[in-house]
């Protein structure tokens, strides 16, 4: 009975080590930047291409950087979610438009509403670059000190949203 | 008005040409740009180095290894900068600190535990082999037996 007891053992440690990777998504990759100052930049707006955007402007105030694309299918999942939290204006979201035609990026704004505050321009994807974007959407949030506290990988969903990102802003704010 | 057209025509060159400017000849540069390329994953397509991969993010990454190169940024700046915004996953080869140490330790701690396994079963297994002396009628009958199967021979 004994010699049989460490193989079951060693087997059901292995499956429950398989459950958890399987449980696990790949796609999420832990953010270094959590924690750490959002990168600075400033860039231009979408609407309005002579004024500029800069993550300074922000200090002192509790924002959601979303990057969204008008080629980005996900982004049209997760598009209603940002414009209810919009007009719940608990927390200002800007967009930082990433890799976008300018014509593209109003025409689909005009199309499916605009939740953001305002949003700029990374045509060249360089500031996405410094923000780690690998997977368009990415919503990051950003605390009154500039710092990173949250990064959402892919959409923002009515769950993400009200278990994680609400509440973390409500104790951003509160701070 | 002719020469002026001429002119323009040349344009798309020079500007091409400014654009392009970070690719460099140098075979050198070059041969640095792909190892290191070869060496960081590409966070799109998780399988595949930014080398490999044809995803637009790789593909910026690769430009990115070249300006950096071309500033004249050492390897590790460079690693550093993809770790600094990707984490320590952009690396094939992960870095040996605490978190990873079972990462790069396990298997040698497995195979201590086989080994381990292995000499206390050859050992109990030694302790069940009972070696015991041959009567001198047992012996006689093995003699017997090992000659009659020589003996038609």
């Amino acid at each position: 009975m004994n010699r049989y007891l460490l193989p079951l053992g060693i087997f059901i440690v292995l499956v429950v080590f398989l459950g958890i990777g399987l449980g696990l998504n790949p796609r999420e990759v832990p953010s270094p930047l959590i924690n750490k100052p959002a990168p600075v930049f400033e860039l231009a707006q979408l609407h309005q291409a002579d004024k500029v955007f800069a993550t300074k402007d922000m200090l002192g105030k509790v924002w959601l950087l979303n990057v969204w694309a008008s080629w980005c299918v996900s982004c049209r999942e997760e598009h209603p979610v940002l414009l209810d939290l919009a007009r719940s204006n608990v927390v200002p979201v800007y967009g930082l438009n990433y890799k976008d035609q300018r014509d593209a990026a109003l025409a689909w704004l005009k199309q499916f509403g605009d939740p953001y505050a305002l949003s700029v321009m990374d045509g060249g994807g360089r500031v996405g670059m410094d923000y780690g974007v690998y997977g368009v959407p990415e919503t990051f949030v950003i605390d009154k000190a500039g710092v990173i506290r949250y990064k959402q990988i892919g959409p923002v969903t009515p769950k993400a949203l009200s278990e994680k990102i609400l509440p973390l802003v409500r104790k951003l704010q509160s701070s | 008005m002719k020469v002026c057209l001429f002119l323009l025509l040349w344009l798309p060159i020079f500007t091409g040409a400014q654009i392009a400017q970070p690719t460099p000849d140098d075979p050198v540069a070059n041969k640095r740009a792909v190892a290191m390329a070869e060496r960081l994953r590409c966070l799109v397509c998780q399988n595949q180095s930014i080398a490999e991969s044809n995803a637009e993010l790789a593909v910026d990454l690769r430009r990115q290894i070249r300006e950096q190169i071309a500033q004249g940024k050492s390897d590790d700046d460079i690693f550093g900068f993809m770790i600094a915004r990707y984490g320590d996953f952009v690396l094939y080869q992960p870095p040996i600190k605490p978190v990873t140490y079972l990462l790069w330790f396990g298997p040698l701690l497995l195979l201590m535990a086989g080994i381990f396994m292995l000499i206390r079963y050859l050992r109990t297994r030694d302790r069940q082999i009972e070696e015991h002396e041959l009567s001198s009628d047992e012996r006689l009958a093995a003699q017997r037996l090992l000659n009659e199967s020589e003996g038609p021979r």
